[in-house]
């Protein structure tokens, strides 16, 4: 048994036990990094000597007796979204090469705060747009399952770090699926919290309305633990939540027994791989074996996310982007000769292509004259959406669902046609447009050994509700502990 | 068609810097004149990841404005980004309010030539401010300035209802008083903290139809205001006269040159993509808030202006004066507690009190007498204690050292003589030495009385009762 291969709690027990040290985790984890990643890329930065000095500090309160939490000395991975003061932060962006934020992020002030070594900044689409990772300007990271596939996106690296034990948890953002669709991927948890759950400040924003930080881990409890580290109310966020935070950990253990859960009927349409499928509907019969009551559910709505989406995102993406001009941070254009050249080559430079065609496509949606026919249409559609999720909580406690279409796809299979890539989000991306909590939890895997994930959406802030029912099917099945073959 | 057959029509929108500490959305200094970019940070420099916070002040100022200015106030105003590129805008876009601002459908009175009008405030809306570039500071470069960017704003947008840059002027300086009174705006437009831009039309006399509109931007002093409309009305009738159309556009006031110029013009107007803020919620104002506001309103410089002339009897020019800033009206009522002969006070007012404060650049909070100690000085002049110019000195005495009249009077040697006989000394004394002048005198050169009293006067070091010797006088001289 390698330390790499211990779960975030796991690892925190030997922590608390003083069987190892934070230092010793953390170099494995450093080790690990260095034998694996050259295959997966999940890592864009390796922030060596700031973990080790984290991790040693995180020993002396040990041995002070005067830990600073649970996970205090557990190492942890950082999508490179959340800046970090003094560590170069890029957004898998070539525009932002080079930046070294002069702040913390909230939540990674939070992890500071928790005494977790932060190893790295994990790759990702630029910006945090695709769903494959191989936006990241930099270089695509690679499913650890199996090398040849992507990990999903936008959180990909993240999710692909925790599945090739590089780091025990890493934290990822959420926009339209991109913590849960990469979970689902690469056989992790990932949960997409409450918007306003979890503050946005210091993470570098995509779709202001739709973001949301959340933990990725190997199990349940992990998350749950993750989470009630980074989930706070925040001054500096106006849309945070001042909503009591309660112990996540409390109730996992709890069961499904009396509990309704409901299945949208508009989630299991054409277009699901059927080994997909045959996952999901095992998974859902297994419910009902633990004692839950399956509810036939509808969201008469749905067929609209995928387009409500697409005008939502891209317009917000289009404003939060333009303080990337070159003028005061990130890259230059060398050759601008004037003012106007300064903006139109910096970004011409800098913004990959999905980056580009989001920012055309939000800024059509926001101009004169079209604003009404779609902006604020989507909007509305918006409100009809939430409803429906409304409507449907008032008769289940949760809804399950698959977490992606199909499993991990070939790189290249689908960057030449952004159509079929914006479709890997359809089932996670409702779920952002009405605010909702989301977990993916592993539940199978195809022929192939493809990882399959199941999505369990909540009424707002019943986080804790969601991990209950993702722990109750993880006990039965326990597929953390297979480890992707590298 | 001269201009006097043609009709202007005018609207501006002032744009006020709030009086807070700290900026809209973060917590930097808003004071002027700091070294470039030394009040900045993530959150105003518009660095990746930052999100703004609202300053509550500044929606408590906004709502105060627009309650003086008999507004709507809306109980739930919305955020909108305008999205624009401008090297010191550092977001690309601004965060203001577009079509759900906080106050609405209010109103202002103004004084004109035929009266008393009305001009209709069309909306009220907050925003931030942006930064400053600096052209060829650095060797041909361009600096930018971010120490201004997020620094609170008001903006007030009058609907098109003044007719000549008269009016415009009435009401932008009428504006500058409420705002002042409010206490949420220094009224100082050198450093560009109360600033306006002005809507101008024009359309032939009787015509119900408004013509094209320019925007004049950026007018910074009340005498630009007023050349930079008259400038463009004259501009706008050449333009219809010669057969063309006024296109719409923004322009510039040339200070130097005196004349408007294009800045640009509608076909690369911006497309500013307003939509609503995603990071900041919808602003809710309670119905207690308001209501408090309410109540906490200050009497407005016109309400005061009016109850000045009719509850203590001034002039208008006088009582304009007197209200013209709220601490010296304050100040005013103070006395008039103590002293009643409200004119007087006044004259002294405008007069003495006004003077020293100029020449000595104290403000009125830093007066080191009270109010009762004024009130004694006039009632010590209306006695004939003192005379009305040796009270002037002891003012001036009082305003330096702080020492009460009567001490001043007193250690002076300023209290008046009255004493009958010692005038009447001093003027047989000056009668006694001016023979010739009594010849003139009486052989008909009247003013020559004015001398003996002045020689009477200096004799006595200014102390002597004006009235009495002037009786004396004219008794000794037979008149």
């Amino acid at each position: 048994m390698q330390l790499t291969d211990l779960t975030m709690l796991e690892l925190a027990e030997k922590l608390a036990a003083k069987e190892v040290s934070s230092e010793e985790a953390t170099r494995a984890s450093l080790a690990r990094i260095q034998q694996v990643d050259p295959k997966v890329r999940a890592f864009l930065r390796v922030d060596e000597a700031g973990a080790l000095a984290a991790a040693r500090a995180s020993d002396a309160r040990r041995a002070a007796g005067s830990p600073a939490g649970v996970l205090d000395g557990v190492p942890l991975g950082l999508k490179d979204l959340f800046l970090t003061e003094g560590v170069e932060t890029t957004a898998g962006s070539r525009l932002l090469e080079g930046f070294v934020p002069p702040y913390d992020a909230t939540v990674v002030r939070l992890l500071k705060e928790a005494g977790l070594p932060l190893v790295g900044k994990l790759n990702l689409d630029e910006f945090a747009m695709g769903s494959s990772n191989e936006s990241s300007a930099y270089f695509s990271c690679h499913n650890p399952w199996d090398l040849s596939r992507t990990p999903g996106g936008s959180s990909g690296g993240s999710a692909a770090a925790v599945a090739a034990r590089e780091v025990p948890g890493a934290l990822g953002t959420d926009t339209g699926g991109s913590i849960r669709q990469p979970a689902a991927l690469t056989n992790t948890v990932g949960l997409k919290p409450t918007y306003g759950r979890v503050s946005r400040y210091g993470v570098i924003a995509f779709a202001s309305s739709l973001d949301q930080p959340g933990p990725m881990t190997r199990t349940v409890a992990d998350a749950a633990a993750l989470l009630q580290v980074i989930a706070r109310p925040d001054v500096q966020d106006a849309t945070s939540s001042d909503a009591p935070v309660p112990d996540y950990s409390a109730d996992l253990e709890a069961g499904v027994r009396g509990l309704k859960l409901g299945v949208p009927r508009e989630y299991f349409t054409e277009g699901m791989d059927p080994e997909v499928e045959a996952s999901i509907r095992e998974a859902l019969r297994e419910y009902e074996r633990l004692g839950a009551t399956l509810v036939d559910v509808s969201l008469p709505h749905t067929k609209y996310a995928l387009a409500t989406y697409y005008l939502i995102a891209p317009a917000e993406a289009s404003s939060n982007l333009a303080r990337y001009d070159g003028v005061r941070f990130g890259k230059r254009a060398q050759d601008a000769r004037s003012l106007r050249d300064v903006y139109t080559l910096t970004r011409e430079e800098g913004f990959g292509s999905e980056v580009k065609r989001r920012i055309m496509l939000g800024t059509y949606a926001l101009s004169s004259g079209y604003y009404d026919a779609y902006y604020l249409r989507a909007q509305k559609v918006r409100t009809l959406i939430r409803e429906d999720f409304t409507r449907a909580f008032q008769q289940v406690d949760a809804l399950l669902s698959p977490t992606s279409p199909v499993p991990a796809f070939k790189l290249g299979e689908k960057v030449e046609d952004p159509m079929a890539m914006y479709l890997m989000d359809i089932y996670t991306l409702p779920c952002n447009l009405a605010g909702l909590p989301g977990l993916s939890v592993p539940c199978g895997f195809t022929k192939a050994g493809l990882p399959v994930g199941l999505q369990i959406l909540g009424r707002p802030f019943d986080e804790a509700g969601l991990l209950r029912i993702a722990r109750a099917y993880e006990r039965e099945h326990d597929f953390f502990r297979r480890f992707a073959p590298l | 068609m001269p201009v006097s057959d043609f009709q202007p029509v005018i609207g501006l929108e002032v744009h006020a810097q709030l009086l807070t500490q700290s900026k809209i959305f973060c917590g930097c200094s808003t004071a002027f004149g700091a070294e470039p970019n030394r009040n900045t940070c993530p959150v105003c420099l518009g660095m990746p990841g930052v999100l703004p916070v609202l300053n509550q002040r500044v929606a408590e100022f906004a709502v105060r404005t627009g309650l003086a200015l008999e507004c709507t106030i809306r109980p739930t105003s919305v955020w909108s980004r305008k999205n624009y590129f401008y090297p010191d805008l550092p977001k690309g876009y601004q965060i203001t309010q577009f079509d759900q601002p906080i106050c609405e459908h209010g109103r202002l009175v103004i004084d004109t030539p035929q009266g008393e009008k009305t001009i209709r405030i069309l909306r009220i809306h907050m925003e931030e401010d942006a930064g400053k570039s600096v052209h060829d500071a650095g060797g041909g470069q361009s600096l930018v300035d971010l120490n201004r960017a997020g620094v609170p704003l008001l903006e007030i947008v009058s609907q098109p209802d003044l007719r000549d840059s008269d009016e415009a002027v009435e009401y932008l300086k009428a504006m500058r008083d409420v705002l002042v009174y409010l206490g949420v705006n220094d009224g100082n437009l050198e450093e560009g903290s109360f600033r306006c831009d002005a809507n101008v039309s024009v359309m032939p006399k009787g015509s119900t139809t408004f013509g094209q509109r320019c925007e004049l931007k950026n007018l910074n002093s009340f005498r630009f205001l007023k050349q930079a409309i008259e400038y463009e009305i004259a501009r706008q009738v050449d333009v219809i006269e010669s057969g063309e159309k006024v296109i719409q556009e923004t322009r510039l006031w040339d200070v130097n040159k005196g004349v408007t110029r294009s800045m640009r013009g509608k076909e690369d107007a911006h497309d500013y993509r307003y939509f609503p803020e995603p990071d900041l919620p919808p602003l809710h104002v309670s119905a207690e808030a308001i209501d408090a506001a309410a109540k906490a309103l200050p009497e407005l410089p016109r309400a005061k202006l009016q109850r000045f002339t009719s509850q203590y009897g001034l002039p208008a020019y006088d009582a304009r004066i007197l209200t013209a800033e709220r601490p010296l009206a304050d100040y005013f009522e103070a006395c008039a507690g103590h002293y009643t002969d409200y004119k007087k006070l006044s004259n002294w007012f405008l007069g003495e009190l006004m003077r020293l404060l100029k020449e000595e650049g104290t403000p009125l909070s830093a007066l080191r007498f009270t109010p009762a100690q004024l009130a004694e000085l006039l009632v010590a002049v209306d006695q004939g204690t003192v005379s009305a110019n040796a009270g002037k000195d002891v003012l001036g005495e009082m305003f330096r050292s702080g020492k009460s009249p009567a001490d001043i009077i007193a250690e002076k040697g300023l209290a008046q003589v009255s004493d009958t006989g010692a005038i009447e000394a001093v003027v047989d004394d000056i009668l006694a030495k001016n023979a010739g002048e009594i010849e003139k005198y009486r052989a008909g050169k009247k003013q020559v009385f004015g001398f003996f009293v002045g020689q009477v006067m200096r004799a006595m070091k200014g102390k002597g009762n004006p009235a009495l010797v002037n009786e004396l006088l004219k008794k000794k001289l037979g008149d």
